[in-house]
């Protein structure tokens, strides 16, 4: 198993960093996965984790300037690694202004992934920052609780308003409970809405859109103004939209009535996906 | 030593305006973990000290009482700095009783003797596990306008013996708390010791006329004298601050101890140092390594290296860096206290840190820098690129029910990783006697675990 990579690029490495900071706002732990192609920061729906799972995928080749890997074995040309999302985040915070960053998998006082920084400095030798960060390498039996997952049968999909005013309005909300409803029709309509024993208030959003997915058979069938809604965790909700920094291109949520919201935020070269289980 | 009141009459010393104290509050808190452990003995030793040095004192004229007068910005920056760096890197409380201690207080010691104004702080933590001493003097020459004190002529102090108090150090900090308020409007500054009621009298002395006056509460105290010697030191480093605070800028704020050495290639190395009860399989390590060139000197044989308290450290180098001072950093094997130093024309000051002894550092051994382990190895990785030459391959877990540990994650073990502690219990830790060395049999110096006088409640880490 060996993984090296190497970032030149200062807007690439201000990029990854950005999704790393991501990452680590929204999972304590997470899984690296890294294939060839790509790199995977996966969180599964553990009771653990309050029942909320995330898929993010990014093509290596829009990062890095060097990726060199070699997997298990041939046939399964893949690394999982355990890691602390926040510690990486860290460690790229260190390389604001690097003029190389590289990232490779070392086995020091235990498996690291070690990112290594090199900054300039006053002399004529540059100055070197080593980050080992500790990670379990996950075995190859336990790389299908790591699978993607599958876009839900949704009731409704819709585009989500600017990411920063949804933001706000549940940033406020939040002060006033601990769940918010969410619920959105086939004709562009999202509301935002907290039920207390002394108020209930409602933002509405109009005129989203929905997005024309492929298979549209379940939803065809349904009458455009009827919401779907599920009642989730206001804190996971605003966690997702507060950590979030990718800059998404596109956002939409797919919403199963009573079941589950599931977020995709869509950039050129990462997706994000999000689960927040509904709650009964 | 008891009393309160010192009978004389008023004296005071008066500090130049201007000063600088704004860096007080941005003094970094003190982590849980520090302990209170040896105060009392301490306390005990500090008496022993103390009375030497009144022997010592004794037959020298005028040194009983202190007032003392600055004027301008000649001193400019040099009280508020002082107190700064003090706070930089704590509470600041010499011999503190343990209830003061436990609600927090900070306190330092302002001292006058012989004709110079002492700024000592000692951390609570410093008396535990960290033993750390931050004097400052101001030369009276050059930031003093005027200083006198007055021998005592009223029975009740020996005579010969300046002043010693401690006053609250928040108190103390907030009356030169805004700079810009400071520089614009204050011209004279005075610090006087009003032993008729029991107050340190600070007075500001402002444009058209405006007087402010600050009456601040104190007590008198003994104080610790720190046993260091720079010159004794074999090691030097010295470079600017800035250059110092951009080498440890990457390591965790969570961190509490860093090693500095001299590495292969004669590269200044920091490393993070975990603690002995730390999962080393959980805690990210950082290195940095910076080229010989950036120092102004290096005098230290490769291997050389030191692990101290990171916190004071970064307290210490923000007031240095305020002052864009150059710091020397004086250190010697390592359980041996590492002094480091500032000075200019008006300031000097020393920082007295402990370090980890070396059998402390053996039980890390491949985490030190400089011992040609692997921290020096990938230094050289950005010359040379070969894939294979520092990535290990590491052991595959294809054979399907081999003696591999599936890693996943589980909060459970991590519960089960905590062992049974004590609430506030600071954690075991074998400094070597920094300040009681020279007085007390090395067999005496706290080798075995201390018990806990007080829950410590200064911060909550």
């Amino acid at each position: 198993m060996r993984f090296r990579a190497k970032i030149v690029d200062l807007g690439c490495l201000n990029h990854f960093t950005r999704v790393s900071n991501t990452i680590s706002k929204l999972a304590k732990t997470c899984t690296l996965r890294l294939s060839p192609d790509k790199l995977y920061f996966i969180l599964s729906d553990k009771v653990a984790n309050g029942g909320v799972s995330m898929w993010c995928e990014l093509g290596q080749g829009n990062f890095f300037d060097e990726f060199q890997m070699e997997g298990v074995a041939a046939d399964h040309n893949e690394i999982y690694l355990e890691l602390t999302p926040e510690n990486l985040s860290r460690a790229l915070k260190t390389a604001q202004n690097a003029k190389t960053v590289k990232i490779k998998l070392t086995n020091k006082h235990c498996p690291c992934l070690t990112v290594a920084v090199e900054l300039p400095s006053l002399s004529s030798s540059s100055r070197i920052v080593t980050h080992d960060i500790p990670v379990g390498v996950i075995p190859r039996k336990l790389w299908t609780d790591f699978r993607e997952p599958t876009v839900p049968d949704f009731d409704v999909s819709i585009y989500l308003p600017v990411l920063k005013t949804m933001k706000s309005v549940v940033e406020r909300m939040k002060n006033l409970s601990s769940h918010v409803i969410i619920e959105a029709n086939l004709k562009g309509e999202m509301n935002l809405k907290i039920e207390t024993d002394l108020v209930c208030i409602t933002t509405h959003f109009k005129d989203l859109g929905n997005p024309p997915w492929a298979s549209e058979d379940a939803s065809q069938d349904r009458d455009s103004e009827n919401m779907a809604e599920a009642r989730i965790d206001i804190k996971k909700l605003l966690q997702f939209l507060a950590g979030q920094q990718v800059n998404p291109t596109k956002a939409l949520c797919n919403i199963v009535h009573n079941r589950i919201v599931h977020f995709i935020l869509l950039h050129e070269d990462v997706s994000l996906q999000y689960f927040i289980p509904a709650l009964s | 030593m008891d009393r309160l009141v010192p009978p004389s009459h008023d004296e005071g010393a008066c500090i130049g305006t201007n000063e600088r104290a704004r860096r007080a509050e941005a003094r970094p808190r003190p982590s849980a973990r520090e302990g209170t452990r040896p105060w009392v003995r301490a306390r005990r030793v500090g008496r022993e000290q103390e009375a030497g040095r009144r022997k010592a004192g004794e037959g020298q004229a005028g040194a009983g009482d202190m007032k003392c007068l600055v004027t301008g910005g000649n001193v400019r920056g040099k009280c508020g700095a002082t107190a700064r760096g003090g706070v930089g890197g704590h509470n600041l409380c010499p011999l503190t009783p343990a209830p003061f201690r436990s609600a927090g207080q900070g306190r330092s010691l302002a001292v006058a003797h012989r004709r110079r104004v002492v700024l000592r702080a000692t951390g609570g933590r410093a008396l535990a596990s960290h033993r750390e001493r931050i004097p400052a003097r101001l030369s009276p020459a050059s930031c003093l306008r005027r200083f006198s004190s007055s021998t005592t002529r009223r029975p009740g102090p020996p005579q010969g013996q300046p002043p010693r108090c401690k006053v609250l150090m928040k108190s103390f900090l907030s009356v030169f708390r805004s700079l810009a308020a400071l520089e614009k409007t204050v011209e004279r500054c005075c610090i006087a010791l009003s032993t008729e009621n029991s107050r340190l009298v600070i007075q500001l002395h402002c444009k058209h006329g405006v007087t402010k006056t600050h009456n601040l509460s104190f007590q008198e105290c003994e104080s610790l004298q720190a046993v260091f010697d720079p010159a004794l030191c074999p090691h030097l480093l010295r470079a600017p601050a800035r250059v110092l605070v951009e080498a440890v800028s990457p390591f965790s704020p969570a961190l509490s101890e860093v090693t500095l050495g001299v590495s292969r290639g004669r590269r200044v190395v920091f490393r993070s140092y975990l603690e002995e009860d730390t999962d080393a399989a959980r805690a990210m390590m950082t290195e940095m390594s910076l080229s010989e060139e950036e120092f102004q000197q290096l005098q230290a044989q490769e291997g050389a290296s030191i692990t101290f308290c990171l916190k004071e450290f970064r307290g210490l180098l923000s007031f240095a860096e305020s002052a864009n001072l150059l710091l020397n950093i004086h250190f010697d094997v390592p359980g041996r206290p590492a002094i480091f130093s500032i000075e200019d024309s008006l300031l000097d000051g020393h920082f007295v840190l402990a370090t980890l002894s070396q059998s402390d550092l053996c039980s890390q051994e491949p985490c030190r820098p400089g011992q040609g382990t692997h921290s020096t190895t990938h230094l050289d990785d950005f010359a040379n690129d070969d894939i294979d030459s520092y990535m290990i391959a590491m052991e595959t877990t294809v054979s399907e029910g081999a003696a591999v540990t599936p890693r996943t994650p589980s909060p459970v073990s991590e519960e089960e990783a905590e062992p049974n502690v004590v609430p506030g219990t600071p954690p075991l830790k074998k400094f070597r006697s920094l300040f009681f060395g020279s007085v007390l049999a090395p067999t005496e110096s706290p080798s075995e675990p201390n018990p806990v006088l007080a829950e410590d409640s200064e911060g909550e880490g």
